[in-house]
């Protein structure tokens, strides 16, 4: 019985001086243990969706088993320690906030992505990109603290007076409220937010297009905007909607920078320059207290299951578009 | 030259100058961040901040700093950031190297994006809910666990798309070798995108670091120490939000300087990031 000794060369593949090479049936065997160890492993993403789901709803059946969905959806009283609670004035004030932030953001970041894509040179492009992780990577207090020191001060001194001044006679534009902690303080610092990601996707999607169709219109003597008009943006526009829509769903369920700077007021806003109070913030801010109102609890998980609902909805349609456009996905 | 012509080329310079406006006011938009985190942190920011944990009277303006937080965030961040990494580097390494654009792999990949795009507000109220059921009370384990389940689709989205986006040849010529798909996984498409993962851990990191809303519920607020994974622990936003609404402009100073503290770590964290993947890059065959 004689052991066969393989020569072993200097840079051999072989851990731990080990002679003798694994057999194929074991590194097989090793091979499909491992499959099926990751698979049970993938498999977490998709019970935590089902799960998160599932909990919060649970969590809040015992108040829909008092009150009709519905009531509670569109009631605007919101007085737990009486047992009402509606929640129109913060899913109003949700949409509020954040359709303010999209409509600020999307403009300059359509533009910007436009600009980066159709116009701007190698160099230009290779700061961009770190400027905009930059922009992604600033924690959401901070935005908060931004918005609390330049934002609420700039829209309550200068803003508001200005606008009521000039556009008072607008239903949207009216301002009764003097502290700037409003509706369009919390759309500015979300705009400010959200507008990496939208530049982001917007420039992955116009780089779809192809190089040739951009070349055959400025070859027939087209502009570069009319190229952009006739021939990018015909093709991509459903991408960019998805972005947009994508970016607005980060929007919705901000939580810290806009709770800073919207006063968090339950009431149903009628002006950009009210005071709102959104569905995270409330949750934010109540969580101390829910154990010991009746109800309160399933009221306030009841909140973030309907947050999630409406970021499921937004989230899935819109992923579902990129996807087919990118045929992969975004960072 | 007819009007026409002059028309459009008209339009043309406006767009132009309208997108260069648009360029300068995100950039602005930074750096006008950036400039008021500076200003109002700096001289409040001194070497007793970063060094004491908060002492009596803390929160009325008297002595003491933040340094439960800072170790507080770190502790949260650095274990969020381990259990997510335990999880999404095999799950990235399966999807690519075992089953590719199956059916399976679609599914998995919807869950992450819808997982993405889940707020982390509703994070913490899961997190809260899991804790009720468990019986436990806000911890740093709690805190971990939530930022965990944060982190999770963040880096393993990162990472999925760094492996993608390896060139199929190196794979395949493993493979034409007769390597099995686990050492493929292994030995190439790990060394091969070392940048690229370290660059998602990270990411995922500063983020974790940097989010209040889902460590709200989970991990409590104290000014100790956390001494071990069932004390509640502290956390750099938190310490910002709750100083800022303080009364006492001492204590919002303080609020300011902590804010650049997170800010400074946050922004080393996506700087350094870069950094290291360029030094990294080096073992890859190009």
């Amino acid at each position: 019985m004689s052991e066969q000794v393989i020569p072993v060369l200097p840079n051999a593949n072989n851990e731990e001086g080990r002679i003798n090479r694994p057999s194929l049936a074991s590194r097989r065997r090793q091979d499909r243990a491992a499959g099926r160890a990751f698979f049970i492993l993938t498999v977490v993403p998709v019970v935590l969706a089902v799960l998160i789901t599932i909990a919060l709803a649970l969590r809040f059946m015992p108040i829909l088993k008092e009150y009709p969905l519905w009531e509670l959806i569109s009631g605007t009283v919101w007085k737990p320690g009486k047992g009402q609670f509606g929640f129109w004035p913060f899913i109003a004030g949700t949409f509020w906030v954040t359709i303010v932030g999209v409509v600020l953001a999307v403009p300059p970041c359509i533009l910007t992505a436009l600009y980066l894509s159709e116009y701007a040179r190698a160099s230009t492009r290779a700061i961009m990109k770190p400027l905009l992780d930059l922009l992604a990577a600033i924690p959401s207090v901070v935005y908060g603290v931004w918005g609390v020191v330049a934002i609420v001060p700039f829209v309550g001194d200068t803003l508001a007076p200005a606008c009521e001044k000039y556009l008072g006679f607008i239903p949207f534009f009216t301002s009764k409220n003097p502290t700037g902690y409003s509706i369009l303080a919390g759309g500015i610092v979300l705009a400010v937010m959200i507008a990496p990601f939208i530049i982001a996707v917007t420039y992955e999607v116009l780089a779809t297009v192809s190089q040739g169709l951009r070349e055959a219109s400025l070859a027939v003597g087209a502009t570069r905007w009319q190229t952009i008009r006739s021939i990018v943006l015909r093709q991509t526009l459903p991408g960019i909607i998805a972005g947009v829509v994508l970016g607005a769903t980060r929007a919705l369920g901000e939580t810290m920078a806009v709770m800073m700077v919207v006063g968090n007021v339950p009431q149903v806003p009628k002006s950009i320059f009210d005071t709102a109070y959104p569905l995270p913030a409330l949750i934010a801010n109540n969580y101390g207290e829910m154990m010991s109102i009746p109800l309160y609890d399933a009221a306030l998980l009841g909140a973030a299951f309907i947050l999630l609902v409406i970021i499921l909805v937004f989230n899935i349609s819109s992923t579902l578009v990129l996807q087919r456009m990118l045929g992969k996905r975004w960072v | 030259m007819n009007k026409h012509w002059h028309r459009r080329h008209i339009v043309e310079a406006f767009v132009k100058v309208l997108m260069l406006l648009s360029f300068a006011i995100v950039a602005g938009s930074l750096g006008y961040i950036l400039w008021i985190v500076l200003a109002r942190g700096l001289p409040a920011l001194t070497w007793d901040m970063l060094t004491q944990t908060p002492k009596g009277g803390f929160y009325l303006g008297k002595e003491g700093g933040i340094l439960n937080a800072i170790i507080g965030s770190l502790y949260l961040a650095g274990g969020g950031t381990l259990i997510a990494l335990i999880f999404s580097l095999p799950i990235a390494l399966y999807l690519e190297t075992y089953i590719g654009d199956s059916k399976w792999g679609h599914y998995v990949r919807l869950a992450l994006d819808v997982l993405w795009g889940i707020p982390s507000i509703v994070y913490g109220a899961f997190g809260f809910t899991l804790m009720l059921a468990l019986g436990m009370r806000a911890s740093l384990l709690g805190g971990i666990i939530t930022l965990a389940l944060l982190e999770l689709p963040i880096m393993t989205r990162a990472m999925d798309e760094v492996i993608r986006r390896m060139p199929p040849d190196l794979e395949q010529a493993a493979q034409a070798l007769g390597s099995t798909r686990l050492e493929v996984a292994v030995r190439i498409v790990i060394r091969q995108m070392l940048p690229g993962i370290v660059t998602a851990i990270l990411l995922a990191f500063g983020r974790g670091i940097g989010d209040a809303a889902s460590v709200l519920f989970t991990a409590g607020f104290t000014d100790r120490i956390p001494g071990s994974l069932m004390d509640p622990a502290a956390s750099l936003p938190l310490a910002v939000f709750f100083q800022l609404g303080m009364p006492y402009p001492e204590v919002q100073a303080r609020a300011y300087a902590s804010a650049l503290v997170l800010t400074i770590i946050v922004l080393t964290i996506s700087l350094g990031s870069r950094w290291i993947a360029g030094r990294l890059s080096k073992f890859i065959l190009k």
